[in-house]
């Protein structure tokens, strides 16, 4: 018998086709199938990764040196058109925080001064072309001033930073203010362990010019500052995150000590986050929201609603909750009162209606029985209470979907830790009965599958809580509802005790209902997102950035 | 790192007893590598006429490649003056001392650009935020970074 997960094999042929399920992020364990695939799709030049959904976004890793490769463009694209070299271009580029357009009508307009704002010259050394429009021409005292390496200086003077007479190795940018080499060194290493500062100005008082990469790389090597080449390194990645962060384009990946940026232009402009969610891998597949910092992946819903959601339960869940079991409102003028003393006889503080707390009755119905109360029935009574029942369905309302989404939030949690204890036992039978590796993995796809879903799901309830009532609504909850009622079963099936005799119908059953539940994600996944594309959703509320 | 920090002190401390200090200021005492104390004073016109401020410098080992910590003194016999970027725990937001910071400014060059801080001063006023960066504050004013323009935010 081949693999659980037949439809692996197809992957690559259907579109959108619902029979894909959840192949999407299947990427453990790659099967003999898919490797079969693979030298097929080469034959064919079919991409390797199975078609993107269309709730899926279209984005790229690239790692730390495929970014460098994209400043390289930048670089020499503005070095070209500047006829300057590329240090000087990765200076001006960086002090126009990458805006090449800018930085090309700025320098059109008055190469000096940009020069010498970017730290590239000298004002003084800047001045004769101040006027000179014609960045072509200048270009070729310019790329005179500025040296591209330290230029060991021939006088023999004493460094006015440390004084040693033994310094024989000097060195100046081209203001000419001269240094030793090892007090440039530790100023280097000082500025870019220490201060996390890529752009190394002259050590000299009240100069500006800012060091060229060449003249940083060739210091620290010859100075013997920087043996294990550390201080390099994080100058390299201080240059790239700069880069990255001037890019709406690009973004770092978020995880401790992950170097990856992901690229992801069609999220680079706010308005986008309106109709698309984000969600993105980079190339050590750790997932993370290209538009926000909520939630590495709140699909179904868009940053604003998901954003606005999470601001709505830090500021109100508890009080809600609190003010459910403790208050009631005053069948007048429906303030909020808490009952502070133990008598039922209640006067409102703000309209003075005297009540009863029990029936939620007028009080002067109570005639003499002062301190109970029997009369529930009584008209005034019930209709206190329908009005009660009403002023607080908002609250309610907001708590029946605080609660689901915060359940579905630790059921996720749950599942982990009931599959490391099933994880065990897999084992255990791995070793006890005749089942093979392979055999007992279906456990482990299903939790996975059963906590993706009840992501998903968590969402679904941030997002009903804002949408509008209508059609549109009810055909999200039923998928909704479908989505819910398949995680439910197989999380049911996930709990059911495993012992060798029935495990093969159990893993048939938890094999089955795994494929259907991944569909029915699929379905609400793909049906929210057209929704967003299409502007089919809407609020009971203004959301930012929707009309 | 120890023996440039340390040569030059040596070197600048030379200099200062043989040449003397800038007019106002006087050494108090430098008995070691890691701190120094100097009197200032604001000579000719100005708002602090008559107060004599007691300055301490800081030095670690990176000297002079990062700044020194240089606060005015406050105890039983000094006072920080007033003014609109020392706080009454004698730390200043001064940019020299911060992002402005040149390897090739020296003790003497500080004292000069704070007497002269304090000689421009138009009106004596405490920062905005005194009360709450004083509760607040590290006791080693180079932990806390300064904006030059007159606000700031811990580190």
């Amino acid at each position: 018998m081949s693999s659980d997960y037949e439809y692996s094999d197809e992957e690559d042929f259907y579109d959108d086709d619902e029979d894909m399920a959840s192949a999407g992020d299947d990427d453990s364990a790659p099967s003999d199938d898919d490797m079969d695939m693979d030298s097929f799709a080469d034959d064919f030049k079919v991409p390797q990764h199975p078609p993107r959904k269309s709730y899926e976004i279209e984005h790229e890793p690239l790692s730390q040196q495929a970014v460098e490769r994209l400043m390289t463009t930048d670089v020499d694209h503005i070095s070209g058109i500047f006829g300057v070299n590329e240090s000087t271009a990765a200076l001006l580029l960086r002090y126009m925080n990458w805006n090449k357009e800018r930085l090309i009508e700025k320098y059109m307009d008055n190469a000096s001064s940009v020069s010498v704002a970017a730290g590239v010259s000298t004002p003084s050394r800047a001045s004769p072309s101040v006027s000179g429009p014609a960045p072509i021409r200048s270009s070729g005292t310019r790329r005179r001033t500025i040296r591209q390496t330290p230029v060991p200086k021939a006088e023999p003077s004493v460094c006015p930073i440390c004084f040693d007479d033994s310094q024989t190795s000097f060195l100046a940018l081209s203001c000419d203010h001269s240094f030793c080499i090892s007090c440039w060194a530790a100023y280097i290493t000082s500025k870019i362990r220490e201060e996390g500062e890529h752009a190394v100005r002259c050590m000299a008082e009240g100069c500006a010019l800012v060091a060229p990469d060449p003249f940083v790389v060739s210091t620290l090597a010859n100075s013997g500052e920087d043996e294990d080449g550390r201080t390099r390194e994080r100058f390299q990645e201080l240059l790239v995150r700069h880069f990255v962060s001037a890019n709406p384009h690009l973004k770092y990946c978020p995880y401790p000590s992950c170097t990856y940026t992901v690229s992801c232009p069609s999220a680079s402009s706010r308005s986008s986050l309106t109709t698309m969610v984000p969600t993105v891998s980079c190339g050590a597949s750790h997932k993370f929201c290209f538009g926000c910092h909520i939630d590495s992946d709140h699909r179904p819903v868009v940053c604003p609603i998901a954003k606005m959601w999470l601001k709505k339960c830090r500021d109100d869940s508890e009080t809600a909750n609190w003010i459910k079991s403790n208050t009631k409102e005053c069948s007048k003028c429906q303030s909020t009162i808490e009952k502070n003393g133990g008598c039922n006889h209640m006067t409102c503080k703000k309209c003075k209606h005297e009540f009863c707390w029990v029936c939620m009755g007028p009080w002067s119905e109570h005639g003499t029985a002062w301190y109970s109360c029997n009369r529930y029935d009584e008209k005034g009574g019930v209709d206190a209470r329908d009005a009660q029942s009403k002023s607080r369905a908002s609250l309610e309302r907001y708590l029946h979907y605080y609660n689901r989404w915060a359940n579905h939030e630790q059921s996720a949690k749950l599942s982990v830790e009931l599959y490391n204890k099933t994880e065990k036992k897999m084992e255990e039978m791995q070793i006890t009965s005749s089942l093979t590796w392979i055999e007992v993995q279906f456990m482990k796809r299903a939790v996975e599958e059963a906590e993706r879903c009840r992501a998903t799901l968590k969402w679904t309830y941030a997002m009903a809580f804002y949408l509008d009532r209508g059609n549109e609504k009810e055909l999200f909850e039923d998928n909704q509802r479908d989505l819910e009622k398949a995680v439910e079963d197989l999380s049911e099936l996930l709990e059911s005790p495993i012992d060798p005799e029935t495990i093969s119908t159990l893993r048939q059953k938890v094999t089955d209902k795994t494929v259907y539940v991944a569909k029915r994600n699929e379905i609400l996944l793909k049906d929210t997102s057209d929704g967003f594309a299409e502007e089919r959703w809407k609020w009971n509320i203004a959301v930012e950035g929707f009309d | 790192m120890t023996s440039i920090s340390s040569r030059r002190l040596r070197k600048e401390l030379n200099e200062i007893q043989a040449e003397g200090c800038p007019t106002g200021i006087t050494l108090l005492s430098a008995d070691n590598f890691e701190s120094w104390f100097f009197s200032i004073e604001i000579l000719g016109e100005s708002l602090y006429q008559g107060e004599v401020f007691k300055l301490m410098f800081r030095f670690d080992s990176n000297y002079p490649i990062s700044a020194p910590a240089v606060q005015f003194v406050v105890d039983e016999d000094s006072t920080a003056p007033v003014h609109p970027h020392v706080y009454s725990n004698g730390h200043i937001c001064a940019s020299i001392l911060g992002n402005e910071w040149s390897p090739v400014l020296s003790v003497s060059a500080v004292c000069v650009t704070l007497q002269s801080m304090l000689a421009s001063c138009k009106s004596k006023e405490r920062p905005v935020d005194n009360d709450r960066y004083v509760r607040y504050a590290p006791d080693n004013p180079k932990k806390t970074r300064f904006h030059y323009d007159g606000k700031r935010s811990m580190r």
